[in-house]
């Protein structure tokens, strides 16, 4: 398909298998809501087809103006958000470390105070009237992305009897199939919190929980105005198929 | 000390959490207005080929719960087997949808057209099917699993071949309820629990 081949995903081959033992453990009792909601048995594993080969695609025509600026992508008179101003940037990549390009990524957080705007969320916190906590924007073709935002609080959530989030920005990434879809989170680099949270411990392999902790950037923070993170995010890769017979229409 | 590789390790998953339709469908959220609408309200727009169906169900706990707070996608080809982009295929099938469980029943409800085959690469045909992908608070990485559907002939498809203990193959077919209706519980863990897919 010339659409593929033009999106960078020439190889077209089967999505790389995921390696689970890089990602946290589904089942983690220092998380509690993990104890039920965790499946017991073995996943099924099978190589990928086309129904996880092809995926979603969503044009930049999808994008507002203030989409991925949410300092005032909420207000109602032009007001920003309270709360420390931040760059939020990265690029969006695949295990062949390509670019993906023109893909979606969504994001959603707390405010300065570490209050959702969410009917279930009654920390005593206040709500930001200028704030509403959820952006998007699509990656250019060398698949950065960036997001004007301010830098979450942390919060206490119930779990064991003092369990506090890190400050963390959650992000959802597309790629080109629907087998690369992801749901993660960025964490702050030096915050004491991280090494508490029972959540960023469900990753079991210390080098995969550093790679969610974005380092302060400041060749991208913009003086007199904010600072910048920088937060990288990889995606499944495709395998190369050179030496393997293809069938016809495949 | 050998060279390195020059492939990258993919970014860990996080929990989507309580507060996923904040970022993914926030007018559902009760935050209107950011966008002008919901991404992926429907796969379907008016005109598509195809049977119309409803898929309804729920996602349920190890303890039996409903879910009140799952997030889910589907993603599927046209009622021909085609997706949206490859040549021929339906263009009033974008084949991508988003929906929750409702906050008070825990129920979800998936409107779309009936997808046909697809090849399958060893050269044979998967029998029809949603792709479906769930995520939610406690779910550390999210779910992948298939609907496949009890009124269509499913006894060579690849995938279900390959499930070793055969009564968990119906975990994974939609039952259907009346003409165009069907039922399909995802259950997390415990008796009948859902074949999920590492793909």
């Amino acid at each position: 398909m010339k659409d593929m081949i033009d999106n960078g995903d020439s190889d077209a081959g089967p999505l790389i298998p995921r390696q689970r033992h890089m990602h946290p453990v589904p089942y983690d009792p220092e998380y509690k809501t993990s104890v039920p909601r965790s499946p017991k048995w073995p996943l099924l594993s099978m190589e990928s087809t086309p129904s996880e080969e092809t995926g979603p695609r969503f044009g930049h025509s999808l994008l507002g103006p203030l989409d991925n600026n949410l300092i005032l992508n909420f207000s109602k008179d032009g007001s920003p958000a309270i709360g420390e101003r931040i760059l939020m940037h990265g690029r969006v990549l695949d295990e062949n470390a390509r670019p993906v390009p023109h893909t979606l990524v969504e994001i959603w957080q707390a405010n300065a105070g570490g209050r959702y705007r969410h009917v279930k969320d009654n920390y005593l916190a206040p709500l930001d009237p200028n704030f509403g906590g959820c952006g998007r924007t699509i990656t250019d073709a060398e698949g950065r992305y960036q997001f004007l935002t301010i830098r979450p609080g942390a919060y206490p959530w119930p779990n064991r009897a003092n369990d506090w989030r890190p400050m963390h920005i959650h992000i959802s990434v597309f790629g080109h199939s629907f087998g690369q879809r992801l749901i993660t989170q960025m964490y702050f680099e030096g915050d004491p919190l991280i090494d508490r949270c029972p959540i960023a411990a469900t990753i079991k392999d210390r080098s995969q929980l550093d790679r969610l902790v974005a380092p302060l950037d400041m060749a991208r923070a913009r003086p007199l105005d904010f600072l910048a993170y920088k937060f990288d995010i990889v995606l499944r890769g495709r395998r190369q198929t050179m030496f393997e017979n293809r069938l016809e229409g495949m | 000390m050998v060279q390195s590789l020059d492939t990258l390790i993919e970014t860990p998953s996080q929990t989507a959490g309580p507060y996923v339709h904040i970022g993914c469908i926030p007018s559902f959220a009760g935050l209107p207005g950011v966008y002008p609408e919901d991404l992926g309200l429907s796969p379907i727009a008016p005109g598509a080929k195809g049977q119309v169906i409803t898929i309804t169900g729920a996602v349920i706990d190890g303890t039996g719960w409903a879910l009140r707070d799952a997030m889910m996608e589907s993603w599927q080809p046209d009622a021909a087997g085609l997706f949206a982009g490859q040549p021929g295929a339906d263009p009033a099938v974008g084949g991508f949808c988003r929906f929750a469980a409702d906050k008070d029943s825990g129920l979800f409800t998936l409107t779309t057209v009936k997808p046909g085959p697809v090849p399958h690469r060893s050269g044979g045909v998967q029998a029809p099917h949603i792709s479906l992908w769930v995520v939610a608070r406690g779910i550390n990485i999210g779910l992948s699993t298939r609907i496949y559907f009890e009124d269509e002939d499913n006894s060579t498809d690849p995938l279900l071949a390959r499930i070793e203990q055969r009564p968990r193959v119906e975990t994974l077919i939609a039952k259907k309820t009346a003409e165009g209706q069907y039922r399909f519980d995802i259950r997390l863990q415990g008796e009948g629990e859902t074949v999920f897919l590492d793909i």
